[in-house]
């Protein structure tokens, strides 16, 4: 399960979540995990840390909503996923708002969001620790054999948020999620 | 002061926007399946940073929607620089203006996200990050193409002589240029020029291309003030197309 109670680290950029679960809004965050990102469909939103804050307060539900990249076509129809979800559990009023005091950072994905973005063939992004170089996504492991043997084919992948890599020890093409 | 900040976000969002459109022309004529997507991506990239910017004119300054801003004015009202309505050339000069373009964009919002327009610095902080992966793109391939063969080097350096004069129009300075400094909007054409240079030489000369050394004079100027070259408005025609079929339609 995603621990919703880790403490946001020093930086703003790098919260991890920043909404503590509780009784009022517990059942809100469980419709949120059930909201899948279009692009790679096992993972929530939740999962890809979109949800900086959730209060919720009779039937009134507000979510603050952090978009991935800042081109992402997805990012409306997640909204609109998200709104729908919400009124779908029986909220009446729905409120979605983008969270404008911080940036998504690759480093917002969760644990249990970085194994499944392995589990889906997708390598997680490599930790990057402030400015992105290139050294650091050249040799990234590779999701099937686990090799860094690899080289980065392009910066550009399928969509935004993926590059495309290949494996010499498995001889595969793959992809990974950007570090951001 | 909003008429400075005003100026400023229309540069910046005109010459992505123009920009885009043009690298998007490389879809399904990229020289490898790689950077067909490559281009493709960047101006998808580029596009998103265009309504990002326009979004800011429609909520802080009472300026029309992204949609109406992006497709209903007329060629005297775009602020983009004529660097960006140049026709995509050859992959060279394609490659070429990506890289010098993108290194400035970059160097923008990395000084952006210290601006004192609060909603500026938030959007920039946000753009600088993803622009990483456009200058490394362009850096490899600059260096890739520059140290290749005979015909790829010299094919670079002439795409550089013939991008370097309209680059430097990235950076014709505004007539708010003073009110945005002082009030620390940004901190001015001539600055950021400044540290271009000093981003891109080193970069160059590893790629063994030569910067021109070019008169003042031969600076292409004009665009900021709304003065364009026969290629922006076939392109404007081109892509409110779409729109004027369909005003509706999602882009
Ligand atoms: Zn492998």
């Amino acid at each position: 399960m995603v621990n919703l109670s880790t403490p946001s680290a020093a930086s703003n950029d790098r919260a991890v979540f920043d909404a503590p679960r509780n009784d009022s809004n517990h059942k809100a965050f469980s419709v949120l995990e059930t909201v899948m990102d279009p692009e790679i469909p096992t993972l929530s939103v939740m999962d890809l840390g979109m949800i900086t804050n959730v209060a919720v307060s009779d039937n009134t539900v507000s979510v603050r909503f952090l978009p991935t990249f800042v081109a992402c076509p997805a990012t409306s129809y997640i909204r609109n996923n998200i709104e729908e979800a919400l009124h779908h559990a029986g909220f009446k009023s729905v409120q979605v708002d983008l969270e404008t005091e911080m940036n998504w950072t690759s480093a917002r994905i969760s644990e249990l969001g970085r194994k499944k973005l392995e589990a889906f063939g997708l390598g997680a992004p490599v930790a990057i620790d402030g400015v992105l170089d290139f050294a650091q996504i050249e040799h990234v492991a590779c999701p099937h054999c686990g090799s860094t043997n690899t080289e980065l084919r392009s910066m550009f992948g399928s969509t935004l948020c993926r590059s495309i890599h290949y494996c010499n020890d498995c001889k595969q093409g793959f992809e990974r999620f950007k570090p951001l | 002061m909003n008429e400075a900040i005003k100026d400023l976000l229309y540069r910046m969002a005109d010459d992505e926007l123009i920009i885009g459109h043009r690298n998007s022309e490389w879809t399904g004529l990229g020289p490898i399946l790689e950077e067909d997507i490559a281009f493709s991506s960047i101006a998808q990239d580029q596009i998103g940073h265009a309504v990002a910017n326009y979004t800011l004119l429609n909520e802080h300054f009472g300026e029309p929607v992204p949609d109406v801003i992006a497709f209903s004015r007329n060629e005297k009202e775009f602020r983009c620089s004529q660097f960006v309505e140049l026709p995509i050339g050859d992959y060279a000069f394609s490659l070429m203006r990506h890289f010098l373009f993108d290194h400035a964009e970059s160097l923008r919002y990395a000084r952006l996200s210290d601006s004192s327009f609060a909603p500026l610095a938030a959007l920039a902080k946000k753009i600088k990050g993803e622009l990483k992966y456009h200058t490394l793109h362009a850096d490899l391939w600059v260096k890739k193409l520059g140290m290749g063969t005979e015909e790829s080097h010299a094919r670079m350096q002439t795409a550089l002589n013939e991008a370097f004069p309209y680059a430097l129009g990235i950076f014709e300075p505004s007539k708010y240029e003073e009110e945005l400094v002082a009030e620390k909007i940004a901190i001015g054409e001539t600055a950021l020029q400044t540290e271009w240079l000093d981003v891109i030489s080193p970069l160059l000369q590893r790629a063994n291309l030569t910067l021109p050394k070019l008169p003042i004079k031969e600076r292409v100027y004009g665009g900021r003030q709304g003065y364009h070259t026969e290629y922006l408005q076939p392109l404007l025609d081109e892509m409110t197309e779409v729109y004027r079929l369909d005003p509706a339609a999602t882009w």
